[in-house]
Protein backbone atom coordinates (compact mmCIF):
# COMPACT_ATOMS: atom_id res chain seq x y z
CA UNK A 1 0.00 0.00 0.00
CA UNK A 2 1.41 3.40 -1.33
CA UNK A 3 1.82 5.91 1.59
CA UNK A 4 -0.79 8.05 0.15
CA UNK A 5 -3.29 5.19 0.53
CA UNK A 6 -1.90 4.46 3.90
CA UNK A 7 -2.56 8.30 4.86
CA UNK A 8 -6.33 7.66 3.42
CA UNK A 9 -7.23 4.75 5.19
CA UNK A 10 -5.93 5.62 8.64
CA UNK A 11 -6.48 9.41 8.12
CA UNK A 12 -9.31 11.14 10.18
CA UNK A 13 -9.79 14.51 10.23
CA UNK A 14 -10.94 15.70 7.56
CA UNK A 15 -12.73 12.76 6.06
CA UNK A 16 -11.53 12.12 2.73
CA UNK A 17 -14.70 11.92 -0.07
CA UNK A 18 -16.92 13.30 2.06
CA UNK A 19 -18.82 14.59 -1.42
CA UNK A 20 -20.01 10.85 -1.80
CA UNK A 21 -21.01 10.28 1.91
CA UNK A 22 -24.69 11.50 3.15
CA UNK A 23 -25.09 13.90 5.82
CA UNK A 24 -27.57 12.78 8.53
CA UNK A 25 -29.52 15.13 10.83
CA UNK A 26 -31.80 14.19 13.56
CA UNK A 27 -33.73 17.13 14.52
CA UNK A 28 -35.90 17.14 18.01
CA UNK A 29 -36.70 13.49 17.22
CA UNK A 30 -38.60 11.40 19.34
CA UNK A 31 -39.01 7.50 18.46
CA UNK A 32 -40.52 4.72 20.17
CA UNK A 33 -42.79 1.67 19.61
CA UNK A 34 -46.31 1.48 20.33
CA UNK A 35 -46.59 4.57 22.51
CA UNK A 36 -43.81 3.76 24.07
CA UNK A 37 -41.09 6.45 23.63
CA UNK A 38 -37.08 5.22 23.57
CA UNK A 39 -35.69 8.27 22.06
CA UNK A 40 -36.72 11.58 23.57
CA UNK A 41 -36.10 15.03 21.49
CA UNK A 42 -32.82 14.43 19.84
CA UNK A 43 -30.45 16.37 18.13
CA UNK A 44 -27.55 14.74 16.06
CA UNK A 45 -25.72 15.84 13.54
CA UNK A 46 -23.20 13.09 11.39
CA UNK A 47 -21.06 15.38 8.45
CA UNK A 48 -20.94 13.98 5.38
CA UNK A 49 -17.93 10.73 5.26
CA UNK A 50 -17.81 11.22 9.02
CA UNK A 51 -17.91 8.10 10.94
CA UNK A 52 -19.55 8.18 14.10
CA UNK A 53 -19.53 5.99 16.59
CA UNK A 54 -22.65 5.55 19.64
CA UNK A 55 -21.83 4.45 22.69
CA UNK A 56 -24.51 3.98 25.64
CA UNK A 57 -25.85 1.71 27.91
CA UNK A 58 -28.51 -0.59 26.47
CA UNK A 59 -31.88 0.27 25.81
CA UNK A 60 -31.01 4.11 25.41
CA UNK A 61 -32.17 3.98 21.85
CA UNK A 62 -28.88 3.06 19.85
CA UNK A 63 -30.14 0.85 17.55
CA UNK A 64 -33.98 2.50 17.36
CA UNK A 65 -31.59 5.85 15.95
CA UNK A 66 -29.75 3.49 13.28
CA UNK A 67 -33.63 2.63 12.44
CA UNK A 68 -35.11 6.05 11.88
CA UNK A 69 -31.93 7.09 9.75
CA UNK A 70 -32.42 4.15 7.74
CA UNK A 71 -35.87 4.83 6.88
CA UNK A 72 -37.58 1.58 8.60
CA UNK A 73 -38.91 3.82 11.98
CA UNK A 74 -41.06 7.14 11.20
CA UNK A 75 -40.20 9.64 14.09
CA UNK A 76 -42.99 9.87 16.51
CA UNK A 77 -41.95 14.01 16.14
CA UNK A 78 -39.08 15.56 14.80
CA UNK A 79 -37.56 15.63 11.39
CA UNK A 80 -34.91 13.00 10.58
CA UNK A 81 -33.15 14.41 7.21
CA UNK A 82 -30.71 12.62 4.81
CA UNK A 83 -28.78 15.18 2.75
CA UNK A 84 -31.11 17.95 4.10
CA UNK A 85 -34.38 16.10 3.00
CA UNK A 86 -36.84 14.38 4.88
CA UNK A 87 -36.15 10.41 5.09
CA UNK A 88 -39.32 9.13 4.16
CA UNK A 89 -39.01 5.68 3.67
CA UNK A 90 -35.98 2.64 3.17
CA UNK A 91 -33.23 3.63 0.30
CA UNK A 92 -30.17 1.59 -0.98
CA UNK A 93 -28.47 4.53 -0.15
CA UNK A 94 -28.73 4.27 4.21
CA UNK A 95 -27.54 0.36 4.11
CA UNK A 96 -28.36 -0.95 8.00
CA UNK A 97 -25.85 -3.82 8.92
CA UNK A 98 -28.00 -5.62 12.19
CA UNK A 99 -27.17 -6.56 15.28
CA UNK A 100 -28.86 -10.31 14.61
CA UNK A 101 -28.87 -12.79 11.89
CA UNK A 102 -30.18 -10.85 8.60
CA UNK A 103 -29.37 -13.06 6.37
CA UNK A 104 -32.05 -14.59 4.23
CA UNK A 105 -31.70 -18.51 5.04
CA UNK A 106 -32.40 -20.06 1.83
CA UNK A 107 -30.07 -18.02 -0.18
CA UNK A 108 -26.34 -19.12 0.02
CA UNK A 109 -23.58 -17.02 1.09
CA UNK A 110 -22.89 -15.55 -2.43
CA UNK A 111 -26.74 -14.89 -3.20
CA UNK A 112 -27.33 -13.14 -0.22
CA UNK A 113 -24.13 -11.04 -1.15
CA UNK A 114 -25.52 -10.24 -4.05
CA UNK A 115 -28.97 -9.24 -3.08
CA UNK A 116 -28.47 -5.40 -3.67
CA UNK A 117 -27.09 -5.80 -6.78
CA UNK A 118 -29.68 -8.28 -7.73
CA UNK A 119 -32.36 -5.74 -6.56
CA UNK A 120 -30.53 -2.89 -8.85
CA UNK A 121 -31.61 -5.28 -11.75
CA UNK A 122 -26.83 -5.76 -12.26
CA UNK A 123 -26.70 -8.76 -14.61
CA UNK A 124 -26.04 -12.37 -13.05
CA UNK A 125 -22.32 -12.80 -14.44
CA UNK A 126 -21.56 -9.42 -12.76
CA UNK A 127 -23.23 -9.08 -9.45
CA UNK A 128 -21.74 -13.43 -9.11
CA UNK A 129 -18.32 -12.07 -9.46
CA UNK A 130 -18.90 -8.77 -7.06
CA UNK A 131 -20.17 -11.04 -4.68
CA UNK A 132 -17.28 -13.43 -4.82
CA UNK A 133 -14.67 -11.08 -4.40
CA UNK A 134 -16.52 -9.44 -1.18
CA UNK A 135 -17.06 -12.62 -0.10
CA UNK A 136 -12.95 -13.21 -0.53
CA UNK A 137 -12.12 -9.76 1.20
CA UNK A 138 -14.17 -10.86 4.34
CA UNK A 139 -12.37 -14.25 4.21
CA UNK A 140 -15.33 -16.60 3.27
CA UNK A 141 -13.80 -17.00 -0.70
CA UNK A 142 -14.73 -20.68 0.59
CA UNK A 143 -18.20 -20.72 2.03
CA UNK A 144 -19.99 -19.20 -1.09
CA UNK A 145 -22.18 -21.91 -1.75
CA UNK A 146 -23.06 -22.49 1.97
CA UNK A 147 -26.27 -22.05 2.93
CA UNK A 148 -26.41 -19.76 6.44
CA UNK A 149 -27.29 -22.70 8.80
CA UNK A 150 -24.02 -24.19 7.84
CA UNK A 151 -22.12 -21.15 8.78
CA UNK A 152 -21.11 -20.33 12.58
CA UNK A 153 -23.02 -16.99 14.24
CA UNK A 154 -18.85 -14.87 13.52
CA UNK A 155 -19.20 -16.34 9.64
CA UNK A 156 -22.76 -15.27 9.10
CA UNK A 157 -21.93 -11.69 10.50
CA UNK A 158 -19.25 -11.45 7.75
CA UNK A 159 -21.28 -12.43 5.24
CA UNK A 160 -23.66 -9.57 6.42
CA UNK A 161 -21.09 -7.40 6.28
CA UNK A 162 -19.99 -8.20 2.58
CA UNK A 163 -23.37 -7.76 1.85
CA UNK A 164 -23.68 -4.50 3.21
CA UNK A 165 -20.97 -2.76 1.69
CA UNK A 166 -21.00 -4.84 -1.66
CA UNK A 167 -24.39 -2.35 -1.66
CA UNK A 168 -21.96 0.64 -1.94
CA UNK A 169 -24.43 2.46 0.02
CA UNK A 170 -23.39 6.57 0.69
CA UNK A 171 -24.17 5.74 4.58
CA UNK A 172 -23.57 2.81 6.50
CA UNK A 173 -25.78 2.09 9.47
CA UNK A 174 -23.75 -0.43 11.74
CA UNK A 175 -25.48 -1.87 14.74
CA UNK A 176 -23.00 -3.99 16.80
CA UNK A 177 -21.81 -5.43 13.53
CA UNK A 178 -18.91 -6.68 15.10
CA UNK A 179 -20.32 -8.31 18.47
CA UNK A 180 -20.24 -12.18 17.08
CA UNK A 181 -16.71 -11.83 16.31
CA UNK A 182 -13.58 -13.41 17.65
CA UNK A 183 -10.69 -11.01 18.76
CA UNK A 184 -8.49 -11.35 15.49
CA UNK A 185 -11.14 -11.56 12.75
CA UNK A 186 -12.88 -8.71 14.56
CA UNK A 187 -9.85 -6.63 14.00
CA UNK A 188 -9.20 -7.70 10.42
CA UNK A 189 -12.74 -6.87 9.92
CA UNK A 190 -12.61 -2.98 11.43
CA UNK A 191 -9.48 -3.06 9.35
CA UNK A 192 -11.62 -3.72 5.98
CA UNK A 193 -13.95 -1.35 6.82
CA UNK A 194 -11.28 1.23 6.77
CA UNK A 195 -10.29 -0.06 3.53
CA UNK A 196 -13.23 -0.11 1.94
CA UNK A 197 -14.24 3.46 3.16
CA UNK A 198 -10.96 4.60 1.80
CA UNK A 199 -12.16 3.35 -1.87
CA UNK A 200 -15.46 4.32 -1.56
CA UNK A 201 -16.15 7.29 1.06
CA UNK A 202 -19.95 6.79 2.86
CA UNK A 203 -20.86 8.24 6.27
CA UNK A 204 -20.74 5.77 9.11
CA UNK A 205 -23.04 5.91 12.02
CA UNK A 206 -21.38 2.91 13.96
CA UNK A 207 -22.83 1.23 17.20
CA UNK A 208 -20.85 -0.30 19.68
CA UNK A 209 -20.32 -1.57 23.30
CA UNK A 210 -16.00 -1.70 22.77
CA UNK A 211 -14.44 1.35 24.08
CA UNK A 212 -11.34 0.41 22.16
CA UNK A 213 -13.35 -0.39 18.81
CA UNK A 214 -14.81 3.32 19.21
CA UNK A 215 -11.93 5.12 19.75
CA UNK A 216 -9.91 2.88 17.09
CA UNK A 217 -12.69 3.59 14.33
CA UNK A 218 -14.53 6.52 15.13
CA UNK A 219 -13.38 10.79 14.25
CA UNK A 220 -15.97 11.29 16.69
CA UNK A 221 -17.97 9.13 19.51
CA UNK A 222 -21.36 10.28 21.08
CA UNK A 223 -22.11 9.01 24.39
CA UNK A 224 -25.97 8.46 24.31
CA UNK A 225 -27.72 8.58 27.73
CA UNK A 226 -31.74 8.53 28.37
CA UNK A 227 -32.03 12.09 27.96
CA UNK A 228 -30.18 12.22 24.48
CA UNK A 229 -26.59 13.05 23.76
CA UNK A 230 -24.52 12.89 27.49
CA UNK A 231 -21.49 13.33 26.06
CA UNK A 232 -19.10 13.84 23.07
CA UNK A 233 -15.69 13.23 21.64
CA UNK A 234 -13.29 14.07 19.47
CA UNK A 235 -11.29 11.26 18.80
CA UNK A 236 -7.69 12.78 18.05
CA UNK A 237 -6.38 12.71 14.91
CA UNK A 238 -3.11 11.04 15.81
CA UNK A 239 -4.43 7.61 15.62
CA UNK A 240 -2.74 6.39 12.99
CA UNK A 241 0.75 7.38 14.64
CA UNK A 242 -0.29 5.31 17.47
CA UNK A 243 -1.45 2.58 15.32
CA UNK A 244 1.88 2.33 13.44
CA UNK A 245 3.79 2.60 16.86
CA UNK A 246 1.86 -0.18 18.29
CA UNK A 247 2.88 -2.29 14.72
CA UNK A 248 -0.78 -2.93 14.53
CA UNK A 249 -1.30 -1.98 11.09
CA UNK A 250 1.16 -5.07 10.33
CA UNK A 251 -0.91 -7.28 12.67
CA UNK A 252 -3.90 -6.52 11.30
CA UNK A 253 -2.76 -7.04 7.46
CA UNK A 254 -1.23 -10.40 8.17
CA UNK A 255 -5.05 -11.20 9.95
CA UNK A 256 -6.71 -10.03 6.84
CA UNK B 1 -31.26 -43.73 13.20
CA UNK B 2 -30.51 -44.80 10.04
CA UNK B 3 -33.63 -44.57 7.62
CA UNK B 4 -32.47 -47.84 6.31
CA UNK B 5 -32.81 -49.68 9.66
CA UNK B 6 -36.10 -48.11 10.21
CA UNK B 7 -37.97 -49.71 7.02
CA UNK B 8 -38.45 -53.30 8.59
CA UNK B 9 -40.01 -51.75 11.74
CA UNK B 10 -42.38 -50.12 9.09
CA UNK B 11 -43.11 -52.54 6.69
CA UNK B 12 -43.66 -55.56 9.89
CA UNK B 13 -46.23 -53.11 11.44
CA UNK B 14 -48.01 -53.29 8.01
CA UNK B 15 -48.19 -57.04 7.85
CA UNK B 16 -48.89 -57.22 11.42
CA UNK B 17 -52.29 -55.53 11.20
CA UNK B 18 -52.97 -57.49 7.90
CA UNK B 19 -52.08 -61.15 9.73
CA UNK B 20 -54.16 -59.58 12.05
CA UNK B 21 -56.77 -58.77 10.63
CA UNK B 22 -56.53 -62.56 8.64
CA UNK B 23 -56.71 -64.52 11.82
CA UNK B 24 -59.48 -62.77 13.05
CA UNK B 25 -61.99 -63.17 9.29
CA UNK B 26 -60.58 -66.63 9.10
CA UNK B 27 -61.59 -67.84 13.11
CA UNK B 28 -65.01 -65.91 12.44
CA UNK B 29 -64.35 -64.07 15.77
CA UNK B 30 -67.24 -62.55 17.15
CA UNK B 31 -65.78 -60.50 20.41
CA UNK B 32 -68.19 -57.74 20.33
CA UNK B 33 -67.34 -56.35 17.20
CA UNK B 34 -67.78 -59.12 14.38
CA UNK B 35 -65.84 -59.89 11.81
CA UNK B 36 -67.82 -63.36 10.79
CA UNK B 37 -69.66 -61.43 7.60
CA UNK B 38 -66.06 -59.36 7.26
CA UNK B 39 -64.00 -59.93 3.84
CA UNK B 40 -60.40 -61.02 4.88
CA UNK B 41 -57.17 -60.05 3.11
CA UNK B 42 -57.04 -63.33 0.85
CA UNK B 43 -60.70 -62.21 -0.64
CA UNK B 44 -60.05 -58.92 -0.95
CA UNK B 45 -56.54 -58.89 -2.71
CA UNK B 46 -58.23 -61.37 -5.03
CA UNK B 47 -60.90 -58.72 -5.37
CA UNK B 48 -58.32 -55.86 -5.96
CA UNK B 49 -56.49 -58.45 -8.46
CA UNK B 50 -59.68 -58.48 -10.43
CA UNK B 51 -60.42 -55.12 -10.72
CA UNK B 52 -57.12 -53.75 -11.83
CA UNK B 53 -57.57 -55.64 -14.82
CA UNK B 54 -60.50 -53.63 -15.62
CA UNK B 55 -61.04 -50.79 -17.08
CA UNK B 56 -63.17 -49.58 -14.94
CA UNK B 57 -60.60 -49.75 -11.60
CA UNK B 58 -58.33 -47.33 -13.59
CA UNK B 59 -61.10 -45.06 -15.23
CA UNK B 60 -62.77 -44.00 -11.18
CA UNK B 61 -58.98 -43.54 -10.00
CA UNK B 62 -57.96 -41.02 -13.23
CA UNK B 63 -61.68 -39.18 -12.23
CA UNK B 64 -60.60 -39.03 -8.66
CA UNK B 65 -58.01 -37.54 -9.74
CA UNK B 66 -58.47 -35.15 -11.61
CA UNK B 67 -61.02 -33.85 -9.59
CA UNK B 68 -58.41 -33.87 -6.32
CA UNK B 69 -55.71 -32.49 -7.90
CA UNK B 70 -57.70 -29.67 -9.76
CA UNK B 71 -59.15 -28.93 -6.60
CA UNK B 72 -56.16 -28.75 -4.13
CA UNK B 73 -54.52 -26.52 -6.68
CA UNK B 74 -56.93 -24.27 -6.95
CA UNK B 75 -56.93 -24.15 -3.19
CA UNK B 76 -53.30 -23.81 -3.27
CA UNK B 77 -53.05 -21.21 -5.13
CA UNK B 78 -55.90 -18.81 -3.82
CA UNK B 79 -55.27 -19.76 -0.09
CA UNK B 80 -51.38 -18.71 -0.69
CA UNK B 81 -52.36 -15.72 -2.31
CA UNK B 82 -55.28 -14.46 -0.31
CA UNK B 83 -53.72 -15.83 2.92
CA UNK B 84 -50.79 -13.31 1.88
CA UNK B 85 -53.07 -10.57 1.05
CA UNK B 86 -54.76 -10.65 4.15
CA UNK B 87 -51.76 -10.96 6.26
CA UNK B 88 -50.00 -8.27 4.60
CA UNK B 89 -52.85 -5.70 3.14
CA UNK B 90 -55.14 -4.18 5.88
CA UNK B 91 -57.86 -2.97 3.21
CA UNK B 92 -57.11 -6.96 1.77
CA UNK B 93 -58.03 -8.28 5.39
CA UNK B 94 -60.95 -6.20 6.28
CA UNK B 95 -62.78 -6.61 3.48
CA UNK B 96 -61.89 -10.49 3.48
CA UNK B 97 -61.44 -11.91 6.49
CA UNK B 98 -65.00 -11.24 8.04
CA UNK B 99 -65.97 -13.32 5.13
CA UNK B 100 -63.35 -16.45 5.52
CA UNK B 101 -64.19 -16.55 9.25
CA UNK B 102 -68.01 -17.31 8.92
CA UNK B 103 -67.47 -19.42 5.76
CA UNK B 104 -64.36 -21.69 7.59
CA UNK B 105 -66.74 -23.31 10.52
CA UNK B 106 -68.98 -24.88 7.64
CA UNK B 107 -67.64 -28.58 7.11
CA UNK B 108 -66.95 -28.64 3.05
CA UNK B 109 -69.38 -31.43 2.40
CA UNK B 110 -72.33 -29.50 4.22
CA UNK B 111 -71.53 -28.10 0.84
CA UNK B 112 -73.11 -30.09 -1.94
CA UNK B 113 -76.47 -29.23 -1.72
CA UNK B 114 -74.83 -25.69 -2.19
CA UNK B 115 -73.01 -27.00 -5.28
CA UNK B 116 -75.46 -28.72 -6.54
CA UNK B 117 -77.50 -25.08 -6.89
CA UNK B 118 -74.63 -23.14 -8.24
CA UNK B 119 -72.76 -25.74 -10.69
CA UNK B 120 -74.52 -26.70 -13.70
CA UNK B 121 -72.17 -29.98 -13.55
CA UNK B 122 -71.91 -32.34 -11.37
CA UNK B 123 -68.34 -32.26 -12.08
CA UNK B 124 -67.18 -28.62 -10.80
CA UNK B 125 -69.29 -29.01 -8.02
CA UNK B 126 -67.26 -32.30 -6.81
CA UNK B 127 -64.40 -29.82 -7.64
CA UNK B 128 -65.57 -26.88 -6.04
CA UNK B 129 -66.27 -29.40 -2.66
CA UNK B 130 -62.65 -30.61 -2.31
CA UNK B 131 -60.97 -27.02 -3.31
CA UNK B 132 -63.44 -25.43 0.07
CA UNK B 133 -61.68 -28.22 2.15
CA UNK B 134 -58.16 -27.55 1.38
CA UNK B 135 -58.62 -23.47 0.90
CA UNK B 136 -58.80 -22.74 4.65
CA UNK B 137 -56.04 -24.82 6.33
CA UNK B 138 -53.72 -23.23 3.43
CA UNK B 139 -55.00 -19.89 4.01
CA UNK B 140 -55.14 -20.02 7.41
CA UNK B 141 -51.38 -21.67 7.70
CA UNK B 142 -50.03 -19.31 5.02
CA UNK B 143 -51.72 -16.17 7.21
CA UNK B 144 -49.71 -17.39 10.28
CA UNK B 145 -46.41 -17.47 8.76
CA UNK B 146 -46.73 -14.53 6.98
CA UNK B 147 -47.28 -13.07 10.53
CA UNK B 148 -44.41 -14.90 12.34
CA UNK B 149 -41.71 -13.74 9.80
CA UNK B 150 -38.89 -12.45 11.55
CA UNK B 151 -38.94 -8.66 10.75
CA UNK B 152 -35.54 -8.25 10.42
CA UNK B 153 -35.31 -10.10 6.61
CA UNK B 154 -37.84 -7.80 5.31
CA UNK B 155 -35.79 -4.79 6.82
CA UNK B 156 -32.75 -6.12 5.43
CA UNK B 157 -34.14 -6.09 1.79
CA UNK B 158 -35.65 -2.84 2.38
CA UNK B 159 -32.93 -1.14 3.23
CA UNK B 160 -30.90 -2.70 0.38
CA UNK B 161 -33.27 -1.36 -1.97
CA UNK B 162 -35.87 -3.32 -2.37
CA UNK B 163 -39.66 -2.17 -2.63
CA UNK B 164 -42.88 -3.93 -1.50
CA UNK B 165 -42.75 -6.18 -4.11
CA UNK B 166 -39.64 -6.77 -4.30
CA UNK B 167 -39.88 -7.82 -0.47
CA UNK B 168 -42.91 -10.10 -1.29
CA UNK B 169 -41.37 -11.87 -4.06
CA UNK B 170 -37.91 -11.81 -2.52
CA UNK B 171 -38.74 -12.12 1.39
CA UNK B 172 -42.49 -12.92 2.13
CA UNK B 173 -43.49 -15.93 -0.18
CA UNK B 174 -39.67 -18.23 0.10
CA UNK B 175 -39.96 -17.47 4.01
CA UNK B 176 -43.55 -18.87 4.28
CA UNK B 177 -43.05 -22.01 2.60
CA UNK B 178 -42.30 -24.45 5.37
CA UNK B 179 -45.77 -22.91 7.07
CA UNK B 180 -47.39 -22.74 3.89
CA UNK B 181 -46.44 -26.59 3.23
CA UNK B 182 -47.98 -27.28 6.64
CA UNK B 183 -51.11 -26.21 5.65
CA UNK B 184 -51.16 -28.28 2.39
CA UNK B 185 -50.66 -31.40 4.27
CA UNK B 186 -53.33 -30.72 6.13
CA UNK B 187 -55.15 -29.58 2.81
CA UNK B 188 -54.16 -32.78 1.11
CA UNK B 189 -55.80 -35.11 4.02
CA UNK B 190 -59.06 -33.00 3.98
CA UNK B 191 -59.43 -32.88 -0.07
CA UNK B 192 -59.47 -36.46 0.06
CA UNK B 193 -62.16 -36.86 2.73
CA UNK B 194 -64.45 -34.43 0.90
CA UNK B 195 -63.79 -35.78 -2.47
CA UNK B 196 -64.59 -39.07 -1.69
CA UNK B 197 -67.58 -37.92 0.36
CA UNK B 198 -68.77 -35.77 -2.69
CA UNK B 199 -68.37 -38.86 -4.89
CA UNK B 200 -70.56 -40.88 -2.29
CA UNK B 201 -73.40 -38.36 -2.52
CA UNK B 202 -73.36 -36.96 -6.10
CA UNK B 203 -70.56 -38.64 -8.44
CA UNK B 204 -71.48 -40.61 -11.46
CA UNK B 205 -67.59 -42.40 -11.69
CA UNK B 206 -64.87 -42.05 -9.30
CA UNK B 207 -63.35 -44.26 -6.34
CA UNK B 208 -65.92 -42.66 -4.19
CA UNK B 209 -68.94 -43.50 -5.99
CA UNK B 210 -67.31 -47.01 -6.73
CA UNK B 211 -67.18 -47.64 -3.09
CA UNK B 212 -70.34 -46.89 -2.16
CA UNK B 213 -71.62 -48.71 -5.54
CA UNK B 214 -70.29 -51.85 -4.14
CA UNK B 215 -71.89 -51.39 -0.82
CA UNK B 216 -75.23 -51.11 -2.27
CA UNK B 217 -74.84 -53.82 -4.01
CA UNK B 218 -73.92 -55.46 -1.07
CA UNK B 219 -70.18 -56.44 -2.58
CA UNK B 220 -67.83 -55.99 1.05
CA UNK B 221 -64.79 -56.72 -0.60
CA UNK B 222 -65.36 -54.29 -3.17
CA UNK B 223 -66.37 -52.14 -0.66
CA UNK B 224 -62.52 -53.13 0.78
CA UNK B 225 -60.58 -52.77 -2.28
CA UNK B 226 -62.33 -49.29 -3.11
CA UNK B 227 -60.73 -48.15 0.49
CA UNK B 228 -57.77 -50.01 0.00
CA UNK B 229 -57.55 -47.62 -3.02
CA UNK B 230 -58.09 -44.33 -1.34
CA UNK B 231 -55.67 -45.09 1.37
CA UNK B 232 -53.00 -46.03 -1.32
CA UNK B 233 -53.95 -43.25 -3.31
CA UNK B 234 -54.24 -40.35 -0.63
CA UNK B 235 -50.76 -41.95 0.83
CA UNK B 236 -49.17 -41.14 -2.43
CA UNK B 237 -50.61 -37.34 -2.83
CA UNK B 238 -49.60 -36.70 0.52
CA UNK B 239 -46.15 -38.32 0.56
CA UNK B 240 -45.73 -36.23 -2.61
CA UNK B 241 -46.25 -32.83 -1.22
CA UNK B 242 -44.21 -33.71 1.86
CA UNK B 243 -41.24 -34.64 -0.36
CA UNK B 244 -41.94 -31.12 -2.41
CA UNK B 245 -42.00 -29.63 1.10
CA UNK B 246 -38.88 -30.93 1.81
CA UNK B 247 -37.28 -30.29 -1.40
CA UNK B 248 -38.24 -26.50 -1.00
CA UNK B 249 -36.97 -26.01 2.35
CA UNK B 250 -33.47 -27.42 2.75
CA UNK B 251 -32.59 -24.31 4.14
CA UNK B 252 -34.41 -24.64 7.29
CA UNK B 253 -32.06 -25.41 10.37
CA UNK B 254 -31.88 -29.45 11.26
CA UNK B 255 -33.56 -29.38 13.97
CA UNK B 256 -36.74 -27.76 12.23
CA UNK B 257 -36.94 -30.34 9.61
CA UNK B 258 -36.78 -33.84 10.60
Amino acid sequence: MSGEAQRRVWGVDPPQGAGRGLSLRAERVTLGYGGRAVVRGLDLDVAAGEILVVVGPSGCGKSTLLRAFAGLLPAVSGRVLADGEPVGGASADRALMFQDDALLPWRTARRNVELALALRGVPRRERRAAAERWLGRVGLGDDAGRLPRELSGGMRQRVQLARTLAAGPRAILMDEPFGALDAQTRASMQRLLLDVLADAPATVVFVTHDVDEALLLGHRVVVLGPAGVAAEFAVPASRDAVLAALGAGDQLKEAV
Amino acid sequence: MNGLHRWPVRVASLLAAVAVWHLATAADLRLWVRFDRFPGPVEVVREFGRQVEQGQFWQDVAQSLVRILSGFALAAVLGVALGVATARSRWAGDLLQPLFEVARPIPAIALVPVAILLFPANEQGIVFITFAAAFFPVLVSTRHAVKALPVVWEDAVRTLGGGRWRVLVRVVLPGVLPGVFGGLSIGMGVAWICVISAEMISGDFGVGYRTWQAYTIVDYPGVLVGMATIGLLGWLTSASVELAGRRLTRWLPREERS
